[in-house]
Formats: structure tokens, sequence, C-alpha cells
């Protein structure tokens, strides 16, 4: 692929906390992102939705570089995310320079994906300690702050096995905090949790909108949250986004014929 | 033809085949360890490395897996010699032992490996933990408990393996019973002995590594 056309680094001008230029993924032949063009400001929250298979997901696995891509440029802080500078030219990123770049960003997870060998305030050391560097006890001193702000400080010594989805997700949430990320990315966080449990965690991630500067990314199937906490909505289809808007305007006011589908579908099944 | 079993006799060897029963003990643990070892790395290697060494290393695995346990043994002892590789019985036969078992515990490991949900590699990634602290601190803890039952299996297995040291001369349980018959041209005892001092160790081993693999999953929180 000629990656001439992309520039080495965002001018100061032009330069949100995310870009997605032209990024395509496809497994085969079945193509999951067709050419995404995304800009994610600086503190911005962004709530990525839409029907399943139209490559919400895949959006956030590849700015936490679990997925690699097939073409395009993604940019964090206008630095290439997925490629590196080399000779003056732009080469596939290797693994040093995903770990410097990685290091920004934080991610959620549908089913959580606690350490089950360690106890909360461990799943909450591991990173600061192991990755970066921090002296245990400034790493406990974090996270044992991280566990109060999400409410799970009189649970830190109990394993995952025994707490709740909706603990844990809360517990999910301290630990990538604990690394102090720029950006967050939360991949259908409620999704595998009870209803009654939901609240707890928008709970947690309506704080973080509210006291934060973070810049964040959620996938999510749940409309009301994404209305009352974004700055946008992004509705993706077959790999693309079908339509962007302030949340107000998406919902009340949706311009293109999908987008109002998908949301009386939505409605029907509430 | 008389089935005459002399119990003054049984006991009189028994000294004897007890002390003969350390050293297979010693075989079999040192045995053990070498194929522990090489086979974690065995393990990570065939995950790791590129296409090429990787099929190249199954193939040598395999053919360790499907060639007996002797005929290693002999060719590490006898052939080793004709190529500047002159090795005690011992050396020898932990090498052989060692190397042979490694090949199966490459797989265990493995497929402990891999019962460890993909979602813990991506925290792993996601917190930014290089590869080894990954298999180090998150990934082979989990492993473990589920590779537990197999080593289990095989260290039971190299055990019961180390009576084929004695063709090469290695001082364990059964070259001890073979100088006994040969010096009293008496069979029935020593080797009735040898099983039964055999079955006394195997069966309880299998039982701590039952409670070990409990043990194990009650402190790792699992």
């Amino acid at each position: 692929m000629d990656l001439s056309a992309y520039p080495l680094e965002l001018p100061e001008s032009d330069r949100p906390m995310v870009r997605f230029m032209n990024v395509t993924k496809s497994y085969g032949s079945l193509v999951v992102l067709d050419s995404l063009n995304l800009d994610i400001q600086q503190g911005e929250m962004v709530s990525v939705i839409g029907p399943s298979g139209s490559g919400k997901t895949t959006v956030l696995r590849m700015l936490m570089t679990l997925e690699t891509i097939n073409d395009g440029v993604i940019y964090v802080d206008g630095k290439p995310l997925t490629h590196m500078v080399r000779n003056g030219r732009l080469v596939p990123a290797d693994e040093a320079h995903l770990r410097r770049m990685r290091a920004s960003i934080g991610m959620c997870f549908q089913h959580f994906n606690l350490f089950p060998h360690m106890t909360a305030l461990q799943n909450c050391m591991e990173g600061p300690v192991q990755v970066l560097g921090l002296p245990k006890a400034e790493a406990r001193a974090r996270a044992e702050e991280l566990l109060a702000m999400v409410g799970m400080i009189d649970k830190k010594d109990q394993h995952p096995s025994r707490l709740s989805g909706g603990q844990q997700q809360r517990v999910a949430i301290a630990r990538a905090l604990a690394m102090r990320p720029r950006i967050m990315l939360f991949d259908e966080v409620t999704s595998a949790l009870d209803p009654e449990v939901i609240g707890e965690v928008t709970q947690v991630i309506r704080k973080l909108v509210a006291e934060h500067d973070l810049t964040m990314l959620m996938v999510t199937h749940q409309m009301g949250f994404a209305r009352d906490i974004s700055d946008r909505i992004c509705f993706f289809y077959k790999g693309r986004i079908e339509e962007q808007a302030a949340p107000e305007q998406f919902f009340t006011n949706p311009q293109r014929e999908r987008t109002q589908q998908f949301l009386r579908a939505v409605k029907d099944a509430d | 033809m008389t089935f005459d079993w002399n119990w003054e006799f049984a006991f009189e060897i028994l000294p004897r085949l007890l002390r003969a029963t350390i050293n297979t003990l010693i075989a079999a643990g040192v045995g053990y360890g070498i194929a522990m070892i090489l086979g974690l790395v065995f393990a990570l290697a065939l995950r790791s490395s590129g296409r090429l060494p990787r099929t190249l290393l199954r193939e040598v695995l395999e053919f360790i897996r499907s060639t007996p346990l002797v005929v290693q043994i002999f060719f590490i002892f006898y052939v080793g010699p004709q190529v500047g590789i002159t090795l005690s019985p011992w050396v020898a036969g932990m090498i052989a032992i060692g190397l042979h078992y490694s090949a199966y515990l490459a797989e265990v490991y493995r497929a402990g490996i891999e019962a460890v949900p993909r979602g813990q590699w991506e925290s792993c990634r996601a917190l930014n933990l290089t590869t080894r602290d990954s298999y180090v601190r998150i990934i082979l803890p989990q492993a473990l408990p589920h590779a537990v039952p197999g080593m289990g299996n095989y260290l039971v297995g190299i055990f019961k393996d180390t009576p084929m040291l004695s063709v090469i001369g290695v001082t364990e349980l059964m070259q001890a019973a073979n100088s006994i018959g040969s010096e009293t041209y008496r069979f029935l005892e020593p080797y009735t002995l040898v099983g039964l001092i055999f079955l006394a160790l195997s069966l309880p081993t299998a039982g701590l590594v039952r409670l070990g693999e409990r043990r194990l999953r009650r402190k790792l929180g699992l």
C-alpha cells in the first residue's frame, strides 16, 4: 500500500486526539471497515452505535492495537499509531513503537477480562508496577484511590470470582485508569451485565465524563445512556459511518434512512 | 514347578532394594526436572518463533514421542562416544529420559496455555505488559492448573520408565534386582518386591497430584 500521501505527523493546527485516515480492515474477503475517516477531539466523548457486524467494536480494537489494519493510518495525538517514521517515510509499527503509543490508551472489555488469580487491588497495581515501574507503595495508593472512586475499596482484597459482573467491571475501569491513559475505550462494557447492575457501571462512566478530561470512545447498545453523556454519536452500518451528529440532533432528527430504521428497531425492542 | 516364596530371603534383600530405590527416585526426579524445564522452553518456542523453526521443532518433538525411550537411551549412550560425546550412564540416562518426557510435557503446557481465554492476552496488551511479563505473571499462572493433571500422569510415567536405565547400567531398582537374581538364581522375591515398591510409590503420587491441583486452584483464587 502507498503511504506517501499520509503525513508523518499531523500539523499543530489540525491535531485531533485520534484520527482514523482511510482505515480499512478486512478478514479475507470480508470487509469489516471500509476506508474509515474519523476524528475525535481531545476531551470528547464519542459513542459508537450500530447493528452487530457493523464494525464498531473493530474500531476500538484497532485503536488499542489488538487488531492490525489493512490500509490507512491511525494517528494518536498527531503521531502515527499503526505506523512509525523510518528514513523519512511511514513503515508499519514495530512492537517497541506500539508499546510507546499504547501507553496513552486504556480499554475496558465486555467480559471484563480481570486477572482471575489476582485480587481487585493486585489487578489495579499490576500495570503501574510492571509497566510504569512505580514503587509498590505508590502503585497501591493510586490503586486504592481509584478503587474508592469506583466504589470498590471495601472489596479490594477479593478475587474476581467473588465479585458480581458489575463489580468486576468497575474494578476493570479502575485498572485501566491506573495507567493514567489519555484515551479510554469502552467496548460494550454493560452488555454482559444483569440489568440491575448496569447502573453502577454507567454511574462510574458518568463520573469520568464529568470530572476528568479524558478522551473517550464507547461502543454501546444503551441509547439512553449514550444520548445523556456523549458529545457525538457515530452510527456505523456495514463498515462505514452512516451518520454522525450531536446526540439531540441524532436521536430527534436522524437524517439517513438506515439510522431511522435502526432507531425504530431499538425502540421496538424496548 | 513350585512357587516357594522365601520370607527370609525377601527380608535379606529388601535393604539393598530400598537403597536402589533412592537412586530410582533421584533418576525420576532429575529426569522430570529436566523434562519440566525443557518442555516449557519447547512449548514457548512452538508459540513464538517463525514458521520454519516452529515446523522443524514440531517434527523433532513428534519424532521423539514416536520412538521408544529405550532406543533413545541406547543411542545417546552408545552412539554418543562415536561422535565424541562420552557420557556416564547416569548423565546419558538423565538426558535421554528428560528429553523424551520434555516432548510430552511440551504438549501438556501448550494445551494449558491455550486453555487461558484470549481476553487475558487482550488485557495484557491493553495494560501494555511485555510479552515476557504477560507469560510469567498472567498466562502461565493460569495455565498451570490446567497442566497439573497431565504433568502428574507423566511424573508417574517417568518413574515407571526408570527401569529402562538399567540397560546401560544405571544402578537403579531394576538393576539391583537383576544383580540379585544373577547372584542367587532366585528371581521371584526380587522382582515381586520391585513391583510392590513401584506400586507403593506410584499410587500416592496420583493422589498427591490431585491434592496439589486443588490447592493450586485455591491459592490462585480460581
